[in-house]
């Protein structure tokens, strides 16, 4: 009775509770080594049996169970308990506002440190310097960024788990390629032809998927997205096969400058600059900072359009749609075309940047890495799914740097090849802790008198 | 009460003809026809199975009939035959709105919004089918502003107005099932189809519940087919009652024909003898309270 009066009395930290714990527990274990790994049986140059006498090592790991508990009673299980005892089915609403707040500012300092990122980059590690971190952290991740809000209008606004979504980034990628090559138009033509190409392969890919739903959805994509990559592989006279496509024509400075070394406009020789390609990393970088921001502008104002109310109600109920005479044939394909549209655009900044393009570059992986992005940063979220994009790809090139443990674990060692072993484990993780990836609460698209967040326990995910 | 018999004939919102409906071996409607009447509340009743809510689901054109013919006829004159038109074409043309027995509402999306997204096929158009919507031009604000208020009125009517902006999902049960009609009365329909309205309310909101189903009748002159099971609703409200068995109409009338018809009261009576206690001693309240009426 008293000392559950104490308990209470004292929310924090109850150490003498831990240590009797602790002591206890070491004591059980001391029972348990003692046998176990104290005393081991050995031959000894004779042939006899004799016994070990290892006590001290059976007394050292008693001790290091005891300690672990006495930290996980004091520390770890009253933190447990406290979040169990906050309401578990729903969040409050409080909450949710206090999250929300966060979010978005959270959203104009990340836009900010966007915009100077550059800058930033150049003034610490000077103009040769900054390529590797513009070029190799800024635009990849920004691709995925892009790429992440383009599936999140088809996964997680509309609900259908499209997992070859990556075979629309390889058409925006080829159509880039191959029209620039054969009838050299300039990049800024080609983005919207590649977008429309890629927009009219999603619907080509809609049309036979519209019955399935779910799991089925998912195979029939996955499926789509290889045949996408084979007939690449196989068409030689188009594609230039497993070969792929090299040459593609850089970007231009909308036809005033161009970074082609050899070019008379070039940008650096204009300004009288030294000859850099830093200068081009930092254009790209801008160029696919503008175009993901066009991705989350449209996307943001399609949601407050009946299209994209159309899409939730979708994701929330197909038959409710119907009933209400919502063309859920229509509303699916407009998702799977919007959607295939913006990885058509960044599929085709991809080529002009990567200047080649082969099919390597669109191996299903890519597809799962993109579907993690979005899954991970909380469906429908536009914050979540840039944030997961940092972490993903962020932390892939991270791993990159981490050669100075070669010290530790020698020469052989190459963190690179534990990445997707590192993925694997912080994915389980997320899941375990935040089921509905960073953000889960939903934005209503309309009020009447307070836009109030809703919960993402109400908010159905997509099954189809 | 003879002057307005077979009114539902000679004026008929919707005549169903000949209606069949197999699947495989299995006859759920047999050769059923019936008419619901302008303006009337009509009640399709029958024990468990008895094929209510395929009917509805032929209506609305979520199954193709075997065989038979469906017309329906909205207030602007026009002619559809709802077995000819895919489901979502039976909500835009025909007008016919429905509300399902398991409630269907978009739970994550709140009061109001459910409420736009009824009002789907105006709002596309107001929004120049999305490009003009996206550009910002074409005046989609106001007709969004107009929707909205649209949605206030249907929110006023069912006393939810406080909780316009919180998620469907967290409402009571009562307040769910008012919503989805709510819903359905936002796409301006010309009949009405309510499968099983009043399953799970208390006595009290079944009388609420009532009072709205009037109250859509007189204000937006709307004509309603209900299945329902509660007969306080059913012969509270209904002007024309139909009553079905195994998939075939055994009576067709008034409420008070229907309530007297040997084969009704047999129908129920093999149900279960809970079931027909329960069944007449609701008859014997609503005949007392209308006894009391006159």
């Amino acid at each position: 009775m008293n000392s559950a009066v104490k308990t209470t009395k004292r929310a924090g930290i109850d150490f003498g509770r831990a240590l009797k714990d602790g002591v206890i527990v070491g004591i059980v274990a001391f029972a348990l080594l003692g046998p176990l790994v104290g005393l081991k049986t050995d031959q000894n140059m004779a042939n006899e049996l004799i016994l070990q006498n290892r006590l001290g090592l059976a007394a050292i790991l008693s001790v290091i169970v005891g300690v672990g508990r006495f930290l996980l009673s004091a520390f770890i299980y009253p933190r447990i308990a406290a979040r169990g005892n906050r309401s578990k089915a729903a969040a409050t609403l409080a909450e949710l506002e206090a999250r929300a707040k966060v979010t978005r500012r959270l959203s104009v300092t990340g836009l900010i440190f966007l915009f100077v990122y550059p800058v930033l980059i150049i003034s610490l590690f000077g103009v040769q310097g900054s390529i590797k971190w513009v070029d190799n952290y800024g635009v990849q991740i920004l691709i995925y960024v892009m790429l992440g809000w383009g599936l999140n209008i088809v996964i997680g606004l509309a609900g259908l788990l499209d997992l070859g979504y990556v075979a629309f980034y390889a058409v925006g990628a080829y159509s880039y390629s191959l029209l620039a090559i054969n009838f050299h138009l300039s990049f800024w033509a080609l983005l919207p032809i590649a977008g429309m190409l890629a927009a009219f392969w999603g619907i080509i890919l809609g049309f036979p998927v519209l019955r399935l739903r779910g799991d089925y959805l998912a195979i029939v994509t996955l499926a789509f997205g290889e045949i996408i990559r084979l007939v690449l592989i196989n068409w030689k006279d188009f594609s230039g096969g497993s070969a792929g496509i090299s040459s593609i024509p850089k970007v231009t400075m909308f036809g005033l400058y161009s970074f082609d070394v050899s070019a008379p406009n070039n940008f650096a020789k204009a300004f009288h600059l030294a000859a850099s390609s830093a200068y081009y990393k930092v254009f790209l970088y801008y160029l696919i900072l503008l175009l993901a921001l066009l991705t989350a502008f449209i996307t943001l104002r399609l949601r407050r359009l009946p299209i994209g109310r159309a899409w939730e109600a979708l994701r929330e109920d197909e038959v409710a749609c119907r009933s209400l005479g919502i063309n859920t044939t229509n509303t699916k394909l407009t998702a799977f075309a919007i959607g295939a549209m913006f990885g058509g655009f960044a599929g085709s900044f991809f080529a002009a940047r990567q200047g080649f393009v082969s099919p390597e570059s669109f191996v299903f992986m890519e597809s799962a890495v993109i579907v993690a992005i979005v899954v991970l940063g909380g469906m429908g979220s536009m914050i979540g799914v840039a944030l997961a994009a940092v972490a993903m790809i962020g932390g892939t090139e991270l791993l990159r740097e981490l050669s100075f443990l070669k010290v530790v674990f020698g020469n052989n060692f190459n963190p690179d090849q534990y990445r997707m072993l590192i993925f694997g484990l912080a994915m389980v993780g997320i899941m375990v802790w935040k089921p509905r990836g960073f953000v889960s609460a939903r934005q209503p698209t309309a009020f009447l008198f307070k836009r109030k967040m809703v919960s993402g326990d109400l908010v159905k995910e997509g099954h189809g | 009460m003879t002057t307005s018999h077979r009114k539902w004939d000679s004026d008929a919102v919707l005549s169903v003809e000949h209606l069949t409906m197999r699947f495989g071996g299995l006859v759920a409607v047999n050769d059923l026809s019936f008419s619901v009447g302008r303006g009337d509340i009509t009640a399709l009743i029958g024990p468990n199975g008895a094929g209510k809510t395929t009917v509805f689901n032929c209506i609305t054109g979520f199954y193709k009939p075997t065989t038979g013919m469906m017309s329906m006829r909205p207030r602007d004159g026009s002619l559809h035959l709802l077995e000819r038109m895919p489901d979502f074409i039976v909500a835009r043309k025909a007008k016919v709105a429905r509300t399902f027995q398991n409630i269907r509402l978009f739970s994550g999306m709140t009061l109001l919004e459910n409420l736009l997204v009824a009002q789907h096929n105006p709002l596309m158009i107001a929004s120049g089918m999305t490009f003009l919507g996206v550009l910002g031009i074409g005046g989609y604000k106001a007709k969004e502003q107009a929707a909205i208020e649209r949605a206030r009125y249907w929110l006023d009517k069912i006393g939810l107005t406080a909780r316009a902006d919180d998620p469907a999902g967290d409402l009571p049960y009562g307040a769910q099932r008012r919503l989805e009609i709510a819903r359905a009365m936002c796409t301006g329909p010309d009949l009405l189809c309510l499968d099983e309205p009043a399953a799970g309310l208390n006595p009290r909101e079944s009388a609420e519940l009532n009072a709205l189903l009037l109250s859509i009748r007189k204000d937006d002159g709307t004509s309603i087919l209900l299945i329902e099971h509660d007969m306080s609703v059913v012969m509270g409200i209904s002007d024309h009652v139909v009553v079905l068995e195994y998939g075939t109409k055994i009576a067709d009338g008034t409420p008070a024909e229907t309530r007297n018809d040997p084969r009704v009261i047999a129908a129920y009576l093999g149900v279960d003898d809970e079931e027909v206690e329960e069944i007449e001693q609701q008859l014997d309240e609503v005949t007392g309270s209308e006894e009391g009426r006159a």
